[in-house]
């Protein structure tokens, strides 16, 4: 099947129609402006809800049936139990066996314990997952094996999907660690507290049909709530939404390798002589090992300096509850609780605020926290020669990994990428991204082990930083050190058909993803 | 045993940035390759190119391979398959990867050796960037670090890495096993311009001096000119009673160091963190090294996650009259390097000699003087390289020159 394509404003040959819909090809950053109106869903009555507000039905298939689930329907799930989740895959348990097929997937994020969704893309229960594939179900899509053509948005692009009306939810399932009755539900409380719940926002406020889960149901009223009641259908009671053990890990890691700690240490010093870093700095880190030691040397400088974070954007660790603790944070805006020291925080600390991506990420909108952040580090497995970066593929082609809200992030004043050189044999730094996933003039320094690259384009920073004493290399002497180092690297073979579709933060295709030629 | 077939190298799902190889001779059929590699997309025909090379190379045309990969770098490839077939064929042959130009220097036998990383020689994972973390030395270790039936296969794996890594400058250092074995170790590193070789469990002249003549030897055979420096180790209650011995009997000798772990040992009493069981070992060994005008060198601090109390052990030591120490870690080096780093006096009188040279040469005089003593070429170096490792340990900053005689 061939399909006919343009060339977008990125260069890239990206199809004017997935999966039957017709797509805009990426224009630029902040070049397309969209128009008419948010999208609105159904208007509910009253009348149709029970009067004492007790909206709990006895299972999650009665509960869908009641949704009127039928074929082709779109199904939105939330990841705040990560890789502990036991609700998406029931969904597609339980339509399998009602024979429902080509459902779309919706979820905000997929985890290794949703590779068994596989099985139900293979018996045609699900046509396509429009979100995150990782590891098997990665190799899965990337292989053509999956029905229909799968779309990757960032967080912010889900939210601007949903809210545009690319998107239509017709059931949202929302597992809460807490709820009510009436469906308010929190994201603490209960042996499967997440923390937050920020990814279940616009689910709520556009889907057709809400369905909330929960295991701990309390007495009216779940307070504070996320989710609010009055945009909720039906609750289900189930013994078990999510394995604690696995929603949070029970304690996030500094890297231990030396290398990614030298990384961390370079970066530290990168920002501390930049002037980035500084009293009242705003600031996002990740959860990753290299992040998190990032997140120390920083606290180090700041008690050092007497300096403080204004504040810090979640995805919240241990390292950032650190701060708030001791005064140098004043405030976790927190979208997701990483390990148990944030959950716990949360309900603890009046300034560590469950805070939702709905206002963080989304492009379509007045504005958003992003673009206000100094300093943002992210992570990419690839980055070529004009800074563009690569997060959802490997090297080989093949789909690894969601966008997340890496492109969301990428709005940020000072973004900065702390990467190895080279992973074993494969190189980071590459002549060009296998698939494109952020514009170059968006990236500004890559750090590696090896030396610092900053944007030509920054050349404030590079004028700033003249004689720092740190080691600085062109993006091409990075890339000329890894091929020295590893051999020069294949491309991987691909076939015309598309399977996967990258969306921009403002819904346009920046790039696809070939099947893998066999 | 089967003879037609070897195995060498590593996998398995912690290892990583190798290989393991299979190789079975055959009298017919040519080469057939089973690849198996994490990166077979990006490399797969360059790793079935090197090696078919490398099978041309010591003219075998008919043969299985087997190659696990997990990442492996072409000289790790090449050093793992050069081992199998040496396992089964005798050869005078040897296929050297390119010594890189970064690689193409010596030392001076009185450079620093504050910090000297331990690197295991067999597991190339942890070598690969392992100059990127600054030690004074990199040890290619071939001693205690690799089991006994891996010594065959880490020496081909170390003189590849002496050839193909650069190791930012660091002085390359091999430990070689003790006896013959060592002996034996020195032609698979002498020829690859290693800086240094460190003598394990030395007691006696007579091993320094035979692996001297054996260095000698090699760069004779060899047409090598480039020097070799030694280290015995001194590692038992004999070695220490023999410590000034071999401190000064071949010029070769350029430090001296202890092993704790195993001078405790031969002593029969456990190793404690205050060392009072070792004292006298350790200021015998100082002196010994001081008397003959070369370094003494601290034995390593096993704790890796105590940077406290590893720093006060460094501040002991260089106390006692230490000037060095071994890493088994490179966290452990920023500390070491800091604690054996000149203090402000030093680099006070350091500034001043500099200084005094700069003065010298801006007015053509071939004698510096400070005040009314003469300054000797070497302290003029020695002070130079103080100044030196005072700016890269960021005591000193870089246009010092220019604040002080503006």
């Amino acid at each position: 099947m061939s399909v006919s394509t343009v060339i977008n404003e990125a260069g890239r040959a990206v199809p004017i129609e997935i999966n039957g819909k017709e797509v805009i090809p990426f224009k630029g950053i902040g070049k397309h402006k969209p128009f008419g109106n948010k999208y609105g869903p159904r208007i509910p009555s009253c009348s149709d809800y029970p009067e004492d507000g007790n909206k709990v039905v006895l299972t999650l298939e009665e509960a869908l049936l009641r949704c009127g689930i039928r074929d082709g329907m779109t199904i939105s799930t939330h990841h705040h139990l990560r890789d502990g989740d036991l609700i998406s895959n029931r969904i597609f348990e339980i339509a399998s066996a009602m024979g429902v097929k080509d459902l779309v997937w919706f979820p905000s994020a997929s985890f290794p314990c949703n590779d068994i969704v596989i099985k139900y893309l293979e018996d045609g229960t699900i046509n396509r997952i429009e979100g995150s594939m990782n590891g098997p179900l990665g190799r899965f899509v990337s292989e053509g094996k999956m029905k229909g053509t799968a779309v990757l948005r960032s967080h912010g692009g889900r939210i601007q999907a949903v809210q545009d009306g690319e998107v239509k939810i017709d059931i949202a399932v929302l597992a809460a660690p807490t709820a009510d009755s009436f469906g308010n539900a929190r994201g603490t409380g209960g042996n499967s507290a997440c923390g937050v719940l920020g990814y279940a926002k616009a689910d709520m406020m556009f889907a057709d049909k809400v369905i909330v889960v929960t295991d701990n149901l309390i007495d009216l009223p779940c307070f504070p709530m996320e989710i609010e009641g009055n945009y909720v259908d039906y609750v289900v009671i189930v013994d078990k939404i999510g394995l604690p053990e696995k929603i949070v890990s029970g304690s996030t890691q500094v890297t231990k390798s030396p290398d990614r700690l030298l990384i961390a240490e370079l970066t530290a010093a990168f920002l501390e002589k930049s002037g980035i870093l500084k009293d009242g700095v705003t600031m996002q880190a990740g959860a990753g090992g290299t992040s998190l030691a990032i997140a120390v040397f920083i606290h180090e400088i700041f008690k050092k300096k007497g300096w403080k974070s204004k504040f810090g954007f979640g995805g919240s660790t241990k390292y950032m509850v650190d701060m708030l603790e001791h005064g140098q944070m004043g405030y976790i805006l927190d979208a997701q609780a990483f390990d148990l020291d944030s959950v716990n925080s949360i309900g603890k600390n009046a300034n560590h605020i469950p805070y939702s991506v709905f206002n963080a990420y989304n492009y379509h909108s007045k504005g958003n926290l992003t673009s206000m952040m100094d300093i943002m580090i992210l992570g990419a497995t690839e980055v070529d020669l004009n800074f563009n970066g690569n997060v959802v593929t490997h090297s080989d082609g093949y789909l690894l990994h969601g966008i997340g809200g890496w492109q969301n992030c990428l709005h940020a004043r000072n973004v900065i990428l702390p990467l190895p050189l080279f992973r074993d044999r494969i190189p980071v730094i590459v002549d060009e991204v296998t698939t494109l996933c952020g514009p170059g003039e968006l990236i500004d320094v890559i750090i590696t082990e090896r030396g610092i690259a900053i944007n030509p384009l920054r050349q404030d920073l590079i004028e700033s930083l003249r004689n720092s004493g740190l080691p600085f290399k062109t993006i091409y002497e990075l890339r000329d050190e890894a091929v020295k180092i590893c051999g020069k690297p294949s491309k991987p073979m691909f076939e015309d058909r598309i399977v996967a579709a990258i969306k921009w933060v403002d819904g346009t295709v920046i790039d696809v993803v070939r099947k893998i030629k066999a | 045993m089967n003879n037609s077939c070897a195995t060498s190298g590593n996998s398995g799902p912690k290892i990583r940035s190798d290989c393991e190889i299979v190789l079975e001779l055959r009298n017919s059929g040519g080469i057939e390759i089973d690849l198996k590699s994490k990166v077979v997309v990006l490399f797969g025909d360059s790793i079935r190119a090197l090696c078919i090379e490398i099978l041309n190379y010591f003219g075998i045309d008919d043969a299985f391979l087997k190659v696990i990969d997990s990442g492996a770098l072409p000289f790790v490839i090449s050093a793992r398959l050069e081992s199998a077939i040496k396992q089964l064929k005798t050869t005078d042959l040897d296929f050297l990867p390119e010594l890189i130009e970064e690689n193409k220097y010596s030392t001076s036998s009185g450079i620093f050796r504050f910090s000297r990383l331990y690197l295991p020689g067999n597991t190339p994972s942890m070598m690969i960037n392992a100059g990127l973390h600054s030690a004074d030395g990199i040890i290619l270790d071939l001693e205690d670090s690799v089991p006994p039936d891996k010594k065959d296969e880490a020496r081909i794996l170390v003189r590849n890495a002496l050839r193909q890594i650069d190791f930012n400058g660091a002085e390359r250092m091999v430990r070689i096993n003790q006896g013959e074995r060592g002996l034996k170790d020195l032609e698979y590193v002498v020829p690859h311009n290693v800086n240094l070789i460190l003598i394990p469990k030395c007691e006696s002249v007579v091993t320094v001096k035979s692996i001297s003549e054996k260095i000698l030897e090699i760069k004779s055979n060899k047409g090598l000119t480039n020097p070799v420096h030694l280290m015995p180790i001194i590692e038992t209650a004999l070695g220490v009673e023999m410590s000034f011995e071999i401190a000064k009997s071949v010029p070769e000798v350029v430090a001296l160091a202890i092993g704790l772990e195993d001078f405790t040992a031969d002593l029969g009493v456990p190793r404690t963190s205050e060392g009072k069981e070792s004292l006298y070992a350790r200021t015998r060994i100082i002196n010994a090294a001081k008397a003959a005008g070369i370094q003494p060198i601290d034995s390593v601090f096993s704790d890796v996650g105590d940077m406290e109390a590893l720093r006060q052990n460094v501040l002991s030591s260089k106390a006692l009259g230490f000037e060095g120490m071994g890493c088994i870690h490179p966290r452990q080096i920023p500390v070491i390097k800091q604690g054996f780093a000149p203090g402000p006096d030093e680099i006070d009188k350091s500034k001043k000699i500099v200084l005094a040279f700069e003065d010298a040469r801006k007015n053509g005089l071939g004698v510096v003087a400070l005040g009314s003593k003469m300054i000797d070429p070497p302290v003029v170096a020695r002070a130079q390289k103080i100044i030196t490792l005072a700016i890269e340990l960021g005591l000193l900053r870089r246009d010092w020159i220019n604040e002080v005689t503006e």
